[in-house]
């Protein structure tokens, strides 16, 4: 029998690299390191995933327990693409100070940018986003910038020099999937820069559906870290989301109301 | 004891007050961001310095000494989605 391993390389060969802000990228999953139960579950299931870009949030040194909570010290940053967020900032101000924090930090260029409006839903504030985009796209970063599932302003956050839009497919850590399948294609269909659906995934079908609609990725953290058994469900997500961008690719037959035969009809015995 | 022995004395054991990652807290007087990172048993490379808002650059971390009044940052990254 085939090893796994070649089956996804030999399916992985049926696409074209991503491309994001000039990087290449073979796993059109990207994932978040946050909320896992252990240091050692999050890198197992990180490793799972197959993902080459995993997102870092930007937080002070707790100085009385620094050894622990440092990703760095369990994530090697020679083995994955480090993505840096602004989660957590509520004006473009703060979304921008952290930005360059991490930027400081020498990796890369490149940020995720997050600007929340509402505490209870995390749906983003879509003009302080716009204007931290601005900025920090003129400062030279690489912004993949956080957004609702709203095309005008996926089309703003591409004219102000972000390097991929991000829509959500559902709030933050609500694992309700993609509620508008039609805005996110529309977007998809308008843009030029990468479309990344970023948050709502909650299980493979999710991801797999997310990746028909003909994206160019996936960014998830909750779906694998709050799964009973993370590494399972990033071997899960990893081959979810390479079935739903191959059947993309490979054209759907058109959805029709009727029962259609697929054997022949005739030839029957009398 | 001679004026000078006593001067020095004194900025040997003179402490300031800065801020440190929002918290008052007591630190020798000359003592270097480096020095402080090293106290404080933090890999330059794994921390950013932000000083009075504005970050310092790694290469200047040995030179740059804290005053009184001061107010640092000191940011890594932690997992995040």
């Amino acid at each position: 029998m085939t090893p796994p391993s070649a089956t996804l390389a030999a399916a992985a060969a049926l696409d074209r690299p991503l491309v994001i802000g000039g990087v290449e990228f073979t796993s059109r999953l990207i994932v978040g390191t946050g909320k896992y139960k252990t240091n050692q579950v999050m890198v197992d299931a990180i490793r799972a995933s197959g993902a080459e870009m995993v997102t870092v949030a930007v937080r002070r040194v707790d100085l009385d327990r620094t050894k622990e909570e440092a990703i760095l010290h369990h994530l090697d940053p020679s083995e994955f693409f480090l993505l840096a967020n602004t989660a957590g900032c509520y004006t473009a101000e703060d979304a921008i100070r952290y930005a360059r924090l991490a930027r400081a930090a020498g990796f890369n260029e490149f940020v995720k940018l997050e600007v929340i409006g509402d505490e209870t839903t995390l749906l983003p504030d879509v003009h302080a986003t716009l204007e931290a985009a601005r900025t920090l796209a003129g400062e030279g970063f690489k912004v993949m910038a956080y957004t609702n599932d709203d095309l005008i302003t996926a089309l703003r956050l591409e004219d102000a020099g972000c390097v991929a839009v991000m829509p959500l497919a559902s709030p933050i850590g609500s694992g309700l999937g993609v509620v508008n399948p039609y805005f996110i294609r529309e977007i998809k269909r308008r843009l030029e820069v990468p479309v990344i659906v970023d948050a709502g995934v909650g299980t493979a079908s999710d991801a797999c559906v997310t990746m028909e609609q003909g994206v160019d990725g996936v960014l998830m953290n909750t779906a694998l870290a709050a799964a009973d058994d993370p590494v399972r469900m990033s071997h899960a997500m990893r081959h979810a989301v390479l079935a739903g961008r191959l059947a993309f690719l490979a054209g759907r037959m058109p959805a029709r109301e009727i029962a259609v035969p697929s054997s022949p009809t005739r030839g029957m015995l009398d | 004891m001679s004026a000078t022995v006593s001067t020095s004395a004194n900025r040997s054991q003179a402490t300031i007050t800065i801020r440190l990652n929002g918290k008052s807290r007591e630190v020798r007087d000359g003592l270097t961001v480096r020095s402080l990172l090293e106290e404080l048993e933090l890999h330059p490379g794994m921390v950013v310095v932000e000083l009075n808002r504005d970050i310092l650059e790694r290469d200047r971390y040995a030179d740059v000494r804290v005053r009184d009044g001061d107010s640092l940052e000191l940011v890594h990254f932690v997992g995040g989605g």
